[in-house]
């Protein structure tokens, strides 16, 4: 009993020694804090804008909760963030509801291959064929002879919103698949040869191949000039009533300055101040 | 005078005990009042029967239909499949290292079962697409590996741990006497253990079948990434949708009628559960009494 | 000579039972090592001090599972010292008090159910409880983890509290000692092993968990205090780990099989800490 009690207590003093240590390691020059939630997608621009504003801002303590754009949206609403983060542009009853969106970025949309498939560039039109169903084999799309097997995102997600609403497919999508995260879906057509799905640009990796839609190649120039058409916005959530704290208003100018379009550039998206 | 302060405090601190105690009845009735609560309005506005029953499920549609039925289906399937495949090899497993495995070797599979349990789900799902996945395309020739057969064998991987335990530890408690008697009969051990040992051990081993159950249908964050996630009727190669997927999937996103389409889920869920937790209990009792 | 005894269908039977035993036995061993080596094999050469000792910088591309862990280490702290005076009073109440038969009924019922729950369950009703009230945090994880571990606590503190002899009990009753001073001084110093075990078991069930942290203890890679994390958003290992694999940036794969590695390694410590303090336990009873 009295070893525990002497164990108990060195825990306890590591413990307040770590609480201690990490409290100190914070200059203060500018303190309160910043609250972000929301969109998965934009998980790198953040972090990038956040780091870099913390870097700056020493007493500012910046965290960012990758939730999901419906739940930042509501977590603005309900005054448990300061900025909600929203991989879609506000509906309207959400505006209606006292929101303000500010468009941070855009990003493309990539449609994705196995790297085996000689398929390397459908149009739109081809692709809304594909998911819809209306063609099943590659063969009809230029390819092999083999059935297509349709990857997408679960409903909600701000990027098959996206996708769909630009491919016209909303709710007429025929998925063999409705994966949870970009990294599943790249993982899930990086171990199919037949598979088609879509995942953000900012978060591709090379184990898939990126076709061009319309021969254009989803890159920064193409998004930012609209030619790669396959995109949508990354949005900063605020109330339209209520100010913004100090440091959560610094945040948000820092973030929509010019200062920030490198940062956001690096992180895969295109900056649009 | 000191008598009744003495009292007194042995009444508060019986109190506190009390209190101690009441804290898991009060857990469980706090669980069961806001699923229950937070469940209902969806189950109102869409009613019960076209809930239950109804096949399609699209929450996010323009007009949404919140039928669930392919997600019980699925659930109640790959179960049973996940128990069909994982119970016979437990069970025998268990045989082994409870009667034959010498003590080193029982050591040995006993701690590799124990890692096997505490193996994050999140690796079994990892694993289970980038190896399970492709492999399932291959063997059958389908086009896509993902299906309630793919969710089915990482179930039955994944109840695996506890049926083994728990019938081990059933098989390790029948008396002594009992595989004398058989012995002294003329039976060899193997029948021993077969025909003595297993039935009267029964009610344990239907216990840890039952436990692999509520495992089985409580699972969420592996079969969500190896079954497809598809809201279909379930077929053994089809891409297909759990209770559990169902929730866990669209909560992050979901907003309105949706998010409480999904407490709805989880309430039927949970009384599943306390189905099945009511079916261990039964047999629990039933083997500590020595039936 | 016995072999000979018995009929060729005895020993068909005898033959196949065994060789599905061996089988099954076989199986359950190549799926673990087979399990374990992957883990391992993709996980361990990710493993570097500097994933280890640093948090995730997006500037420079790089991933650091300090906050991670910490954010585990103070999961498990705040999750025990809550759960602990509950448990092991509960467990008290149930061995030393309850002169309430259906009561304790109904407890040791309440006690099966919430170890029945699976976790997704557990996530939802800690993200109705506590996450919705005051925003998700490592408190509104670690209350919800406390829900969790409370019967694997309770059952234990009653396991070693039966194995306290009833004779110590009588003997202090028979000195004159009230109810709470034995308990005090005899019951609860013979419960020290079933709460020590409890805790293990505890930390291992903690460790290991996902389901029933995200949607309660946030998601967040920040690096914090024990008391500023409590009340701030922060993913711990299991929670990265499936971060990292669902939106792997660069290196991100390999962390997660990193984390799934260490993961792995933790849940062996914590099973031979458990079988030793079993052993030690048992070795100081037997004095």
């Amino acid at each position: 009993m009295r070893k525990m009690q002497k164990w108990m207590g060195i825990a306890l003093a590591a413990i307040a020694a770590v609480s201690v240590l990490s409290g100190c390691s914070r200059r203060a020059n500018m303190s309160g804090t910043v609250t972000t939630d929301g969109s998965t997608s934009m998980e790198k621009v953040i972090g990038a804008l956040g780091e870099a504003f913390q870097n700056e801002n020493n007493g500012v303590a910046f965290t960012y909760n990758p939730t999901g754009s419906g739940s930042g949206i509501t977590a603005v609403r309900e005054g448990r963030c300061d900025i909600g983060l929203s991989s879609r542009s506000l509906k309207d009853e959400e505006k209606n509801g006292g929101l303000t969106e500010t468009i941070l970025a855009l990003d493309g949309i990539a449609v994705i291959v196995h790297p085996d498939n000689p398929v390397s560039d459908l149009d739109v039109d081809t692709i809304a064929k594909l998911y819809t169903g209306e063609i099943t084999n590659w063969r009809d799309a230029g390819g092999n002879d083999a059935p297509v097997v349709l990857i997408g995102r679960e409903a909600g997600s701000g990027t098959r919103d996206g996708f769909e609403s630009i491919t016209g497919t909303s709710e007429k999508c025929q998925y063999r698949q409705e994966l949870t995260s970009t990294g599943d879906v790249v993982t899930a057509v990086a171990q199919n040869p037949d598979a088609i799905g879509y995942a953000s640009l900012a978060n591709l990796s090379d184990n898939v191949k990126a076709l061009t839609v319309g021969g254009v190649a989803p890159t920064e120039d193409t998004v930012k000039d609209g030619s790669y058409v396959i995109q949508r916005p990354f949005v900063l959530v605020t109330k339209a009533d209520a100010k913004l704290s100090g440091a959560a208003q610094a945040f948000f100018d820092f973030a929509t300055s010019a200062d920030a379009a490198p940062l956001i550039a690096k992180a895969g998206a295109v900056a649009v101040h | 005078m000191i008598r009744k302060r003495q009292q007194l405090v042995e009444t508060i601190i019986h109190g506190i005990f009390l209190l101690l105690g009441l804290v898991t009845v009060g857990c469980v009735l706090l669980i069961t009042v806001y699923l229950i609560l937070s469940g209902i309005p969806a189950l109102r506005q869409v009613g019960l029967v076209p809930f239950l029953l109804g096949d399609t499920w699209e929450s996010t549609a323009k007009e949404p239909s919140f039928g669930i039925l392919p997600f019980v289906l699925t659930s109640v399937y790959g179960t049973a499949g996940a128990i069909f495949f994982g119970v016979p090899v437990g069970f025998f497993a268990a045989v082994y290292l409870a009667k034959m495995a010498p003590a080193r070797i029982k050591a040995t599979v006993e701690s590799a079962v124990s890692l096997l349990a505490g193996i994050p789900s999140v690796v079994y799902g990892l694993v289970g697409m980038l190896i399970l996945v492709p492999g399932i395309r291959t063997l059958f020739r389908v086009p896509d590996g993902a299906s309630l057969l793919a969710a089915i064998v990482v179930l039955a991987i994944m109840i695996l741990p506890s049926i083994i335990k728990v019938s081990v530890t059933a098989l390790e408690a029948v008396p002594q006497e009992y595989e004398d008697a058989s012995l002294a009969l003329g039976a060899t051990p193997v029948e021993t253990y077969f025909r003595v040992s297993a039935p009267a051990a029964k009610s344990g081993i239907a216990a840890a079948v039952v436990l692999g159950v509520g495992r089985a249908i409580g699972e969420a964050m592996a079969v969500m990434m190896v079954s497809g996630n598809v809201p279909n009727m379930p077929a053994l190669f089809q891409s297909v949708r759990f209770l559990t997927t169902a929730v866990a999937s669209e909560m992050a996103y979901s907003s309105g009628l949706q998010r409480q389409a999904l407490f709805s889920i989880a309430l039927v869920l949970y009384l599943f559960i306390l189905l099945i937790n009511a079916a261990l209990n039964f047999f629990l009792k039933r083997n500590k009494e020595g039936g | 000579m016995e072999n000979n005894s018995i009929s060729t269908g005895r020993k068909a039977y005898i033959a196949l039972m065994k060789g599905l035993c061996l089988l099954s036995a076989a199986v359950t061993c190549g799926i673990a090592l087979f399990l374990i080596g992957y883990v391992l094999f993709k996980g361990v050469p990710s493993i570097t001090w500097e994933l280890l000792s640093t948090r995730p910088s997006y500037l420079a591309g790089t991933i650091g599972i300090l906050p991670d862990i910490l954010n585990t280490v103070y999961l498990i702290i705040a999750t025990l010292l809550i759960v602990l005076p509950l448990g092991v009073g509960a467990a008290i109440y149930l061995t030393e008090y309850a002169q309430n038969k259906r009561l304790a009924a109904v407890i040791e019922y309440a006690a099966e159910t919430l170890s029945g729950i699976p976790s997704i369950i557990f996530g939802l009703a800690g993200m109705l409880l506590f996450a919705n009230t005051f925003g998700s945090c490592l408190l509104a994880g670690a209350l919800t983890l406390v829900i969790m571990n409370l019967p694997t606590v309770m059952r234990t503190a009653q396991e070693s509290l039966k194995t306290v002899p009833a004779g110590y009990r009588e003997g202090a009753f028979g000195l004159g000692a009230g109810k709470w001073r034995v308990v005090r001084t005899v019951v609860l110093p013979g419960c020290v092993d079933g709460v020590v075990t409890g805790c293990v078991l505890s930390a291992g069930r903690i460790l290991g968990e996902s389901a029933a942290l995200l949607f309660t203890a946030g998601l967040a890679h920040t690096l914090n205090g024990f008391f500023a994390s409590l009340a701030s958003p922060g993913a711990a290992l299991t929670v990265a780990l499936y971060l990292y694999a669902k939106e792997p940036g660069p290196g991100g794969a390999e962390a997660s099989f990193a984390i799934a590695a260490i993961l792995m390694a933790l849940t062996l410590g914590i099973n031979l800490i458990a079988i030793l303090a079993g052993r030690y336990f048992k070795r100081r009873s037997a004095l």
